[in-house]
């Protein structure tokens, strides 16, 4: 084990730690605002690389894909957070996507027991969908939603119940294939230093991890939203209190969260694949990162993402049997010493 | 939803009106064949999943839904990939579904899970896909219900390890998915490749799942002469790629599913060149693969894998063996023995069983090209065969008495006698 | 309804499942089994969660030792398959509560969602060991139990097993029912509602929580033993974090601090699971489907449902809007 053989398993474990900080510092927003960890969080990662390859297949454009994808999961961040993490307003779509979802269930469950009466075409299927899902939508609006806002556990519930139904989808609209997400080709090379071969795809990552970090650090330290953003962090009610509408704050983080997930899926795509099975994958790291740095904190999402990164790549480059356990004792080590992780507020 | 659903459920709960259900679907036609099909349709695996049912099907579509003469209802259950739903699946199947036999499992742990199903419920259970080597050899006497269709993991490595050899490769590192189906393919090309003079210095056992190879990589000693990877899913498309990012360009010699066509056609051009070992390939060029070839391609929009090869071979087995029994399915015992005497032209080429139930079979030493084939007019990847080695056995050139009494290729077996 | 009306029609639904499934057909029968193994999983969730408050994201590790000692034992030293079996139940329920003796010094601190994180994590340690110690869990490929305790009971004939572990799953309630009406189980209630005033009151809640904590494995470990043998198979599959998701969903699908509801939820999730998905390739949109609509509209469970029917029907012919109900309902102990 010389020289060359620790630095380029440093280099390794921090560009792995660098899109490890792309999924953990979003989640560690949204968990700091809200106080909810998102079960979800796995799935966007898996959505903003499977958006990005129809992208690509579509446009031929590996550069477009990164925006468009992200921007897409962040809106289905939003729809998540408005819709159903919040019981306030938006009542009648709520009520519509349920009905419509419960609608098109009804008709396959009508199409299973009784393949005669739909005869495979898609009139009928439509009809009994529609059908159904008028009958939902006015049996929920006689129903009002018990409120879910300051119920954590019911809130973290509900996010694996649509990490499931993510799943699911994903599996439907792209099928089970085991795909990859090419980049340009000037990534595809390596950067020889001193006889070490540098890939340049993971320079590439850890450079747009920096880049992100900055901006948000800059978002979070210099603008309103940003100020905002903090206070909620720190203490809600009392952000509140001084007038911050920490409603939208709530969504903005959401959303910025889903959208930096998404980020991560493109760019941990050409390096992971995109696959099912990727979005449970990924969530116990993107806790591991999180609990590690603190939760809510920027910062200690970037040392989270660093540590998880350089524990797991040594851990299997020097002790392969006990790999996955040096990489969650450390955190548990770190949790019972101070519950709120490194970085974390109380 | 709510409400309803738990309504819906109570029968299940209290079973009466289940039970009724179940004895009236058990009336129904007796002389049809009722074939269980158990694949991951949900979960990590349904495409592989989707290739097996697809392949079968094939075969079902191209004859009528008629195997040998008989009407043949085919029940596909979804074992979600896990080898536990698997045995709830199978006893599923026979008991309330009363199949005569089951086919399927994708796991080589599924496999291991099925084949005690097959004795305690004396159902006949063919392997499609699950190549655990024990199951048709030291532990065959266990299952007097079981046969195979497919392969065994060592099968195709066996002679992979003597190509390599011949190759003029001294010193091997080999690099393999840590679980039993890593441990056999490694140990098959381990034991032929240094029975032949070769030596395999180092062994790497990243976990099954692994994607990013950083940790591994560097690790690859730099005096070897070639690399033996056996790569599944997921983990086969970054190895190739990260590899050869980092600046590493000695050659692979591959286990088949390393570069199968299920992963293939997502592979980038930097796997041209790399060579594996499978009793199939896509792009064997003969009349009959041709045809299942295209057939495939125009019913289901992509390039057939082994996953749809093997089934599609065993519903051409069971056919003949339909025939044979003369459109009425004669019990397990006999059935294995009209299986045992088949010998078919496969677009794999020719097969037969061996007596220990597991296909003797044509391995296919492949390097991916880039080209048109069949017609097609886009260059794609495709795995060209470079060597054919003939009607090889599971047990290779050692005989079978012999081969039996080595114990079963581990992670310690053959040991790694040149490792620092 | 009053508490010996609702012992008495627990007692009644236990009886009719008793007689009534072992004459259904073999695949009910399998089914009904292995929902009770992890209805005793739930149940010991439940008791974290819905009689103490604490929302343990990490059951699975205890259910994980459980099934894996009996799992090591059985095929590596034939041990437990006979009479000693009882001895693997009483080792399975100890290996477990002295994991969550260990894991509880760690987890106790915290409070909350930090609970969840930390429990959550602690239940990754043992994954991650279940997965790359191959020499003793066999990796991934996990450990096959191939054959079932005999002791004079013949446990590989399927209807035998199941009344085994009826019993075991009946004991379970009956014990832990009698756990929540203890004096103990009051305090922990007390504890949930309002930590700081039982700290006033003198108890030490801290110790109160541990005693939960462990308890809780052990019972996670008894269900581990039965699914050893129950599954046959036993690999890191068994202990993912969609296992101890799964107990706690389970848990609040039938009704958290109701003890029979977290077997409500357990019959419910294996039905969807692995008896709807015989008939219908999109089971997983009904399961899905099945969480978000209970915890959207049934914040207290299936268990909560004639209270939330009575609730709408009061609200609709009161005021047809949203109503105070709801938000009282709502901070109700769920």
């Amino acid at each position: 084990m010389n020289t060359q053989f620790w630095v380029i398993q440093a280099f390794n474990g921090v560009s792995y730690g660098a899109l490890l900080f792309l999924v953990g510092s979003g989640l560690s927003l949204i968990f700091g605002v809200m106080r909810i960890v998102n079960l979800s969080h796995g799935a966007y990662f898996l959505w903003g690389g499977y958006i990005a390859l129809s992208v690509i297949a579509a446009t031929g454009s590996w550069a477009l894909s990164i925006p468009v994808a992200a921007l897409a999961v962040a809106l289905i961040g939003i729809a998540m957070e408005r819709l159903f993490l919040r019981s306030e307003g938006f009542e009648y779509l709520r009520n519509g996507v349920i009905g419509l979802g419960l609608g098109v269930m009804v008709a396959l469950a009508v199409t299973a027991a009784w393949p005669h009466f739909i005869g495979g075409g898609w009139a009928q299927f439509g009809a009994v969908t529609v059908v159904a899902a008028i009958a939902a939508y006015f049996a929920l609006s006689r129903i009002s939603l018990v409120p879910i806002d300051n119920d954590v556990l019911r809130q973290v519930l509900l996010t694996v119940g649509f990490a499931f139904l993510f799943q699911q989808g994903a599996l439907d609209i792209w099928g089970g294939n085991n795909m990859d997400i090419t980049p340009p080709a000037v990534l595809s090379r390596s950067v020889v230093i001193g006889g070490i071969y540098f890939p340049a795809y993971r320079i590439f990552m850890i450079a747009l991890a920096v880049a992100i970090g900055a901006v948000l650090w800059l978002v979070m330290e210099r603008t309103r939203m940003g100020a905002a953003v903090r206070a909620t962090v720190d203490d809600a009610q009392m952000a509140r209190g001084v007038g911050i509408d920490t409603n939208r704050v709530s969504m903005f983080v959401f959303a910025l969260g889903a959208f930096l997930a998404a980020i991560g899926g493109v760019t941990g795509g050409a390096f992971l694949g995109i696959y099912p099975g990727l979005d449970f994958e990924m969530l116990p790291l993107a806790f591991a990162v999180v609990i590690i740095g603190g939760m809510g904190s920027l910062g200690g999402a970037a040392i989270g993402a660093l540590a998880v990164g350089l524990a797991d790549n040594f851990g299997k480059a020097l002790f392969p049997e006990v790999s996955y356990f040096t990489l969650y004792a450390p955190m548990v080590l770190i949790l019972a010493i101070k519950p709120t992780g490194l970085f974390g507020r109380e | 939803m709510t409400s309803r659903l738990p309504r819906k459920l109570n029968p299940l709960l209290l079973g009466s009106a289940l039970a009724l259900g179940l004895s009236l679907a058990s009336n129904a036609q007796a002389e049809e064949l009722r074939i269980g099909f158990i694949a991951p349709v949900t979960g990590i695996f349904a495409q592989i999943g989707k290739d097996m049912t697809d392949g079968f099907q094939l075969y079902l579509d191209q004859h009528g839904g008629k195997l040998g003469g008989a009407d043949v209802k085919f029940i596909v259950e979804d074992d979600q990939g896990k080898p536990d739903t698997g045995v709830i699946k199978a006893k599923k199947l026979i008991l309330q579904d009363k199949v005569n036999m089951f086919i399927g499992g994708l796991l080589a742990s599924t496999g291991y899970a099925l084949a005690p199903v097959s004795t305690a419920e004396k159902t006949l259970y063919i392997s499609s896909i699950s190549s655990a080597d024990d199951l048709t050899q030291r532990q065959l006497d266990k299952y007097p219900y079981f046969a195979r269709t497919s392969w065994t993991s060592s099968q195709p490595e066996q002679p992979l390890g003597q190509w390599a050899c011949d190759q003029g490769y001294k010193k091997v590192v080999t690099i393999a998915a840590d679980y039993a189906f890593g441990y056999e393919s490694v140990g098959g090309f381990q034991k032929v490749f240094e029975d032949c003079g070769g030596k395999v210095i180092q062994k790497i056992w990243p976990p099954l799942g692994t994607k990013d190879f950083g940790p591994y990589i560097p690790n690859i000693k730099a005096d070897a002469d070639a690399i033996f990877s056996l790569m599944v899913g997921p983990m086969a498309l970054q190895f190739p790629k990260q590899l050869r990012a980092a600046g590493i360009k000695k050659p692979i010699t591959a286990g088949g599913t390393s570069y199968d066509e299920f992963v293939l056609p997502f592979m980038g051009d930097e796997v041209i060149g790399d060579v594996s070992a499978l009793h199939y390939s896509a792009a064997i060029e003969t009349p009959a693969n041709e045809a299942f070839v295209k057939a495939y391609r125009t019913k289901y929009g992509k390039v057939p894998s082994y996953y749809s090869e093997n089934n599609y071979t065993t519903a051409m087995w069971l056919d003949e063996a339909m025939k044979q029994a003369g459109g009425k399915y004669p019990g397990p015992e006999k059935f294995i023995k009209i299986m045992e005497g088949i010998k078919l032209d496969a677009p794999r080429g020719p097969v037969r069983m061996d007596d220990m139930r597991n296909p003797i079979e044509n391995v296919y030493i492949k390097k991916v090209e880039k080209k048109k084939m069949f017609g097609y007019d886009k260059a794609e990847l495709w795995n060209t065969v470079i060597k054919t080695y003939p009607a090889v056995s599971q047990f290779w050139t050692y005989g079978k008495e012999k081969f039996l009494k080595q114990p079963v290729y581990s992670r310690d077996f053959p040991a790694c006698k040149y490792c620092e | 309804m009053t508490q010996t009306m609702k012992i008495v029609s627990v007692a009644a639904v236990l009886v009719v499942l008793a007689v009534i499934v072992p004459h259904s057909s073999s695949f009910v029968v399998l089914l009904t089994t292995r929902a009770m193994c992890f209805a005793i999983l739930a149940m010991s969730v439940d008791l974290l969660l819905g009689f103490t408050g604490l929302s343990s994201m990490g059951q699975a590790a205890y259910f994980g030792v459980g099934a894996y000692l009996t799992a090591i034992l059985a095929a590596k030293f034939h041990f437990g398959l006979g009479w000693d079996f009882w001895l693997v139940v009483l080792m399975g329920m100890a290996i477990g509560a002295a994991l969550a003796a260990l894991f509880g010094l760690f987890a106790i601190r915290a409070s909350g969602v930090y609970f969840l994180m930390i429990t959550l994590a602690l239940g990754q340690c043992v994954w991650g060991l279940a997965y790359r110690w191959n020499s003793l869990t066999g990796g991934d490929n996990g450990i096959n139990v191939t054959n079932r305790p005999n002791f004079g009971l013949d446990l590989t004939n399927e209807r035998t097993f199941f009344f085994l572990v009826f019993a075991f799953f009946a004991a379970s309630l009956i014990l832990l029912y009698i756990l929540v009406r203890s004096p103990f189980g009051r305090s922990l209630e007390g504890i949930r509602e309002r930590e700081l005033r039982m700290q006033i009151l003198g108890y030490n809640t801290w110790l109160h929580k541990y005693i939960a904590f462990i308890i809780a494995g052990a019972f996670g470990g008894l269900a581990g033993v039965l699914w050893a043998h129950t599954n046959g198979l036993i690999s890191p599959e068994t202990v993912v974090l969609t296992t101890s998701v799964d107990s706690l969903l389970m848990v609040v699908l039938g009704g958290a601090g109701t003890l029979v509801g977290a077997a409500i939820g357990s019959g419910i999730v294996f039905a969807l699971r692995e008896y709807l998905s015989t008939l219908v390739p999109w089971w997983q949109y009904a399961l899905g489907g099945v969480y978000v609509l209970t915890i959207l509209y049934l914040p207290t469970g299936l268990m909560g449902f004639p209270a939330r029917l009575r609730q709408i029907r009061g609200a609709s012919t009161k005021n047809p809007s949203k109503s105070g109900d709801a938000k009282k309902l709502a901070s109700a102990p769920s």
